[in-house]
């Protein structure tokens, strides 16, 4: 299937829900409402002629120092989907303030959503709502904060054992 | 110098010149500083030849400790917990600038330098170290063994 096509079909099911849609060196983008989310992962994966059966990548985007960004929605929910039936991508945003930071989870439709949600709560600090086990994946139990947000300050360390630097 | 004292510095030295010979590693590889040492424990460069030849996967058989790759915070406690297990006389090796210096991890997840948490005996620096300074550092630390120089 087209990547525009696929687009077309998104807009038609969600119609203002998706925020906006482009397309870049044939990879094909759609910026959905969050409160659509459910509904649009559900339609990616369910539907025949889309058929998303593998979440190739989930991940996040910090925006707050991005020019032009700076006063937006904070962060970004990325989803890589990929068809092996049809050989198509798509990719799926959802934008999240920082006091808001939740996202419904994709457990449910994608297994591997497990880890991947488990990884970007522990290096953005967005919850997934839902999710069966919302622990911190790389980082260990007594670690404070996100380091992969633009706000963690690159020199702090928090040892577990040894001095304190 | 009395006869006993002749004969105790002389065993100290004995005990040293064996000690130097008999080189029983733990290898604590992390990362991809492995691939130096076990190029440096294979044939080409051989390093039976300073009777360092036999990896003891157990710390409590070992006399050396190898800590060869990046090092976490959170695999920190475990090193030290590594380290703990070894008996007496032990020595540790920093294999890598990870282990020396944390290199270039300059970040939230990564220990800058194993002796913020170990002694260490001897540092080989490189990234990773050419086998050549892998059987230098070798050498320095056959002669601190001999010598009966310890940090733990």
């Amino acid at each position: 299937m087209d990547g525009g096509a696929i687009l077309e079909r998104l807009r038609a099911r969600l119609g203002s829900s998706v925020i906006e849609t482009h397309a870049q060196h044939g990879d094909h983008t759609a910026v959905v409402d969050r409160a659509a989310l459910p509904a649009a992962l559900t339609f990616c994966h369910d539907d025949d002629d889309l058929g998303f059966d593998v979440l190739m990548d989930l991940t996040a985007v910090d925006y707050q120092k991005y020019p032009g960004r700076e006063d937006g929605p904070r962060f970004e929910v990325v989803y890589h989907l990929y068809s092996l039936r049809g050989n198509h991508r798509v990719r799926i945003k959802v934008r999240v303030d920082e006091d808001d930071a939740v996202v419904p989870t994709a457990v449910p439709l994608w297994p591997i959503a497990d880890w991947f949600e488990r990884e970007v709560w522990d290096m953005f600090g967005v919850r997934f709502e839902g999710h069966p086990n919302l622990r911190r994946l790389l980082m260990y139990e007594e670690f404070v904060g996100h380091p992969l947000r633009k706000d963690y300050p690159i020199n702090r360390r928090q040892p577990l054992i040894g001095p304190r630097i | 110098m009395g006869v006993g004292s002749f004969f105790t510095s002389k065993l100290d030295e004995a005990i040293g010149w064996a000690r130097k010979y008999s080189i029983f590693q733990y290898p604590f590889v992390t990362a991809c500083c492995g691939m130096e040492y076990m190029a440096t424990s294979c044939s080409h460069y051989d390093v039976d030849r300073f009777g360092a030849g036999l990896p003891r996967f157990s710390p409590r058989q070992a006399d050396v400790l190898f800590v060869v790759g990046t090092i976490s915070h959170k695999m920190a406690p475990v090193l030290k917990r590594i380290y703990e297990q070894m008996t007496e006389p032990k020595w540790v090796v920093a294999f890598g600038v990870c282990t020396c210096t944390g290199g270039f991890y300059d970040n939230y997840a990564t220990v800058q330098g194993i002796d913020t948490i170990i002694p260490v005996d001897v540092y080989i620096p490189g990234c990773p170290p050419r086998p050549e300074s892998v059987i230098d550092g070798l050498m320095k630390l056959q002669e601190k063994i001999a010598v009966g120089v310890q940090r733990y």
